[in-house]
């Protein structure tokens, strides 16, 4: 009898030791990785947004120190320790106003208002499905696809843009625009909004809102192309607006509307997935789907702003273009002309970032978070 | 396309065959003692010199009731080898995945019939309740018996939901029973079943269980500094967990002679909240799903001569589903899909010599798919199977080699973009093989040696192919190739406590080809599609070890443990090894190296006292085994104790559960609480 219960007690202990015991989840060490040589420059260095994948709650912030040449992982969680679930679902957009550093987390239907030099937590804005953020004048405008729900008779809910006060960090107006709104840029006292209408399907929206900053009312609409997606302006007030097209028959096109001439001034035949002003160029990466190959065709090219041409076809100039899955992000360091691209690989796996010189030789490579995608650099970028 | 229509021509005829047979051999043969019970029957097809070459895992009768399990889902975490996905709570979705091939390579066998879901190939094991179910078998590869439909050699591995048989103690006409469970998550569950004896061949059965339940638990988070200091903890409670669920069964079982017959039909109602993932800042969503399933089903089994058996399966199923997701912060889905699947399948069973059977099924199966999804591509598909197999005892040895044939016709509108461009037809044909061997090296000792291999695929579901802008409609078939070697050892010992000791070892190989995986797709935000590149390739050991004891006083007890070891690495993408986080022969997602089980039985009288323990070991979220992408071990302790008296000739039985006894805040899948410690108590009445 003693020893059956011997020999059952010894089955039991033999299960509970064949593996490891459950521990305490660990706010998570950041990842130190040296990557470059030191650099000096007034850029000190820049934030690296990863989207992570839908319902997993891993948006996490990287930080680069040209000082130190070191890229630090997943950065959010310990300087913000007490902050339950870190940072959230879905990173949309990050940039910097001020002495703090917005992170649009879409999914988590917030803005999370950081300290740029710690990275600490000042307090978050709620926001359903929020977009992407600019600013201008002591107020941040962030595009929301969530506005007023209507059934006329089909279900449809138009987007808006909230204006938020970044002094209390209190959204204190909303502007409704177009079906599902992305990029704004601001020009010359109006914003400029993409609607994409992505959920409309097959029904895209085809125009850019326009909204009078004075009266934070809609005043115009433009008509450019199906699933409008970025919108950046370059020195010259000219906007280059990008339409991810239906995915089937209408590709992805590039427009350049100039807001002076109220036109719509080129249509370029190159597909956009991100892009990046430097100066007069225009940088865009992309990943477009072809039915005919049944893969991913990868571009990159540079465009000349006043000449509304490509001239330059890839310029990733050794050969290391063939390593990128997903293009996914793009920025040009505006001092060194250093070109950052990640790489969003399959989307659940860690991303990759990539440096190249301005020659198109690759420099150094790292390892990110999920969906690596928007940089903001810290620091002056004029100089 | 001649090849496929005369193929297709002679594989119904020998359909048609038996059917025409039939009503010519119908001879009468003395009534002699009826086989009523059907433990009866059974042992007659034990005493068969081939069944089951490989033994299944199974659970069944009094084990299966005291495992503290709601459904077939929790009850299949018993059995060595089987990994499930559990998003928590009384409604959520359970899907099981056996030797980390996928659930899409799992069957699950309803009375012996396949349940379908051509639309994601997944059997949410979750909504089958175990109220009506009297044995859960699973085998690796497949049931190692030749005498089955072709379907039952379809699938790599392979999981048998038995429902309860009416039986009668001698002078009884009826059994009714009652039960009501109750407890945690605002549990109300009753059911009644009803058992008939229509005559001394024929009973009939009617079983109906209503569940509702709130579906609330409270759920914990909490993370520490690295030197066990907290930095922070959070308790809130998971919404949108809750569930009304109808479901009713009726079956006619009849036996005739040299041979046996049912028909049943069921059907499910639900209504549940999806509770969803636990992410930054929303705690709460509002999805929600409605399925109704019914299916009505029939089996008739006759020796028609000394040498040819016959077995006749057929169904209709027709399946509904809605998916509603009302969150304005979302995108608003409201979507509808509706299914039919109607199959037909004949099992021959030729005995060429006495130790020498043959077999061939044919089976046919139609599907639909319509949808309220845009663009949607209605998809229609013919399958049929024919498998032809054969068992041979030779001494101590048993072999049994089959080969299937699977012919697939899909039609679907094609449509690119949302122009209506005609219809598309996609063939496929493919044959593969299976092989099982069993050995008994020394004549009086219950010791064999075992072996298998099979080949087989997966067909790409309707979501796969034809799911609006996800779907590939150019996908392939997704092949699994197993390799096994075990043994199996059994001692019975006739004056000691223990009377028997059973331990079963198996080491085993596969290979996922052809993996159907989502890839990224172009510009936009998170589009996919479906693609043939993955590649897994899976190393493991499952041991099992049965213990059977009968104490003084009376008391018996049973134990039963099983352990797994399995690596599955990702060989999806040579390219992606460049460090550490590579995925490039990883560990694939939430497959833990180590994983067992055990269970503890002790009965005394009428009482019964039951332990059981489930340990998953580590596991990473995808097969980057980083630590960003780590996932803790979790591993639960039930308990139950049950009393069971009677009271004049009517029956009852209490039993009460504390499952998660030591209240372990865990998560089988990210960011999908499970909750902690939880009650039920159970009443029953036999009458």
């Amino acid at each position: 009898m003693k020893s059956t219960i011997k020999y059952a007690l010894m089955l039991i202990a033999a299960v509970a030791l064949l593996g490891s015991c459950r521990g305490e989840d660990v706010i998570f060490i950041p990842e130190e990785v040296e990557v470059s040589t030191p650099e000096y420059t007034s850029i000190k260095g820049f934030y690296l947004l990863n989207e992570g994948n839908m319902g997993s709650n891993k948006a996490t912030l990287d930080y680069y120190d040209y000082a130190s040449g070191v890229y630090t992982r997943n950065i959010y969680g310990n300087a913000n320790p007490s902050v339950p679930k870190e940072m959230g679902d879905v990173g949309n957009d990050l940039k910097i106003y001020g002495s703090k550093l917005y992170a649009v987390i879409n999914c988590s239907n917030k803005i999370e208002v950081m300290d740029v030099a710690t990275t600490k937590r000042i307090g978050q804005i709620d926001i359903p499905n929020c977009r992407y953020i600019r600013f201008h004048e002591g107020y941040a405008y962030v595009t929301s696809y969530a506005g007023p729900v209507e059934i006329r008779p089909d279900y449809t809910q138009k987007g808006f843009v909230a204006k938020i006060d970044t002094a209390t960090l209190q959204e204190v107006d909303r502007c409704i625009v177009g079906f599902q709104p992305d990029e704004l840029e601001i020009v010359d006292g109006k914003i400029y909004v993409a609607n994409s209408g992505g959920y409309m399907v097959p029904r895209y929206e085809n125009t850019v809102s326009v909204i009078d900053l004075a009266t934070f009312a809609e005043i115009e609409r433009i008509a450019i192309d199906i699933n409008l997606h970025r919108v950046r302006c370059d020195r010259h007030g000219q906007l280059w607006v990008s339409s991810r097209g239906d995915y089937y028959d209408e590709n992805s096109k590039l427009y350049c509307y100039d807001t002076r001439k109220k036109r719509i001034t080129a249509k370029l035949d190159v597909p956009v997935s991100n892009m990046c002003l430097d100066g007069d160029s225009l940088y865009v990466v992309s990943a477009q789907w072809s039915y005919v190959t049944m893969s991913n065709e990868i571009t990159n090219c540079i465009i000349d702003v006043n000449s509304h041409e490509v001239v330059c076809d890839n310029f990733i100039k050794d050969g290391t273009d063939a390593e990128i899955r997903i293009p996914y992000g793009v920025m040009v360091n505006p001092i060194t002309k250093d070109i950052y691209v990640t790489d969003a690989k399959n989307y659940v796996n860690p991303g990759y970032l990539h440096c190249y010189g301005g020659d198109g030789i690759r420099k150094w490579s790292v390892r990110t978070g999920d969906i690596p995608a928007h940089f903001v650099f810290v620091g002056d970028e004029k100089q | 396309m001649t090849d496929i229509l005369k193929t297709t021509a002679l594989l119904l005829l020998a359909i048609a065959i038996p059917f025409l047979s039939w009503g010519a051999t119908v001879e009468m043969i003395a009534p002699d003692t009826m086989m009523v019970d059907l433990d009866e029957f059974e042992v007659v097809g034990v005493q068969r010199p081939y069944a089951e070459v490989i033994p299944s895992q199974r659970l069944s009768g009094d084990q299966l009731e005291s495992l503290n399990s709601h459904s077939v889902a929790d009850a299949v975490r018993y059995f060595s080898g089987v990994q499930i996905k559990d998003y928590g709570g009384v409604g959520g979705v359970k899907t099981v995945d056996i030797r980390s091939m996928g659930t899409n390579h799992m069957g699950v066998f309803y009375d012996g019939i396949q349940l379908g879901n051509a639309q994601n190939g997944q059997i949410d094991l979750g909504k089958f309740s175990l109220d009506n179910i009297e044995e859960i078998s699973m085998y690796n590869g497949q049931k190692s018996e030749i005498f089955q439909s072709a379907k039952d050699f379809g699938s790599a591995g392979t999981i048998y939901l038995r429902t309860r048989y009416p039986r009668f103690p001698s002078g009884k006409r009826y059994n009714l029973n009652l039960t009501f469970r109750t407890g945690s998550f605002g549990l109300l569950n009753p059911s009644v079943r009803l058992e008939y004896r229509l005559s001394e061949r024929v009973s009939a059965s009617v079983n109906a269980e209503y569940t509702n339940a709130h579906g609330r638990y409270k759920f914990r988070y909490r993370k520490v500094f690295s030197d066990g200091t907290l930095a922070w903890d959070t308790t809130a409670v998971r919404q949108n967990g809750d569930i009304e669920a109808l479901r009713l069964e009726a079956g006619v079982f009849g036996y005739v002679n040299e041979g046996k017959w049912n028909v049943k039909a069921y059907y499910y109602d639900s209504e549940k909240g999806i509770p969803g993932a636990i992410v930054n800042n929303v705690w709460k969503n509002s999805q929600r799903q409605w399925d109704r399933n019914f299916f009505t089903q029939g089996s008739y089994q006759q020796r028609l001569s000394e040498r040819y058996e016959l077995m006749v399966n057929a169904k209709y199923a027709r399946d509904y589903m809605r998916y509603l997701n009302p969150d304005t912060t979302l995108m608003y889905l409201d979507n509808q899909f509706w299914q039919d699947e109607l199959y037909i399948s004949t099992a021959n069973k030729y005995t060429i010599l006495r130790d020498w059977d043959v077999n061939l099924s044919v089976d046919y199966q139609w599907n639909t798919l319509d949808a309220t999804l845009t663009n949607f591509a209605c998809p229609t598909r013919h399958s049929l199977l024919a498998a032809l197999a054969t068992a041979y005892r030779w001494q101590r040895l048993k072999a049994q080699a089959s080969i299937l044939g699977t012919f697939v016709f899909d039609h679907s509108k094609i449509i690119s973009g949302s122009d209506y461009l005609g219809r598309r037809t996609n063939k496929f044909s493919r044959f593969t093989p299976a092989v099982f061997v069993s050995y008994q090296p020394i004549e009086d000792r219950d010791f064999n040696l075992r072996a298998f291999y099979k080949r087989i695929f997966r067909m790409p579901t309707f979501n796969d192919l034809y799911y609006t802008d996800i779907g590939n409609a150019d996908l392939k078939p997704e092949y699994a190739t197993q390799y096994n070697v075990g043994l199996q050892h059994r001692w019975n010992f006739d004056r000691t406590i223990f009377k028997s000791f059973n331990v079963t070892a198996d080491a085993y190989y596969n290979e996922v080809t052809d993996k159907i995986i989502a890839v990224p797709k172009g510009t936009g935000q998170y589009r996919w599609m479906m693609m043939n590149i993955g590649e897994v390739h899976i190393t493991g050991v499952d041991v099992t070890a049965q213990l059977s004891m009968l104490l003084p006083y009376d008391i018996a007890i049973n134990g039963q443990l099983n352990y797994t070891y399995q690596t599955a690495q990702d060989y999806s993408d040579p390219t992606d090894c460049l460090d550490e986080a590579g995925t490039y022969k990883g560990q694939i997602a939430y497959i833990p190296w180590h994983s067992g089980s055990t269970i503890l039985n002790a009965t005394w009288r009428g009482i019964g006292l039951n332990y059981s323990f489930i340990y998953v070991g580590e596991r990473y979220h995808n097969s980057s085994n980083i630590p960003a992408n780590y996932e803790q071990p979790w591993y639960t302790h039930d308990l139950s104790a049950s009393y069971a008296f009677n009271v004049g000739k009517v029956g009852l039985k209490a039993t009460l559960e504390v499952n998660n006894l030591l209240n372990q805040q865990y998560e089988v899948i990210m960011n999908y609480p499970m909750p902690g410690r939880n009650y039920k108590l159970i009443l029953k009445v036999d009458i």
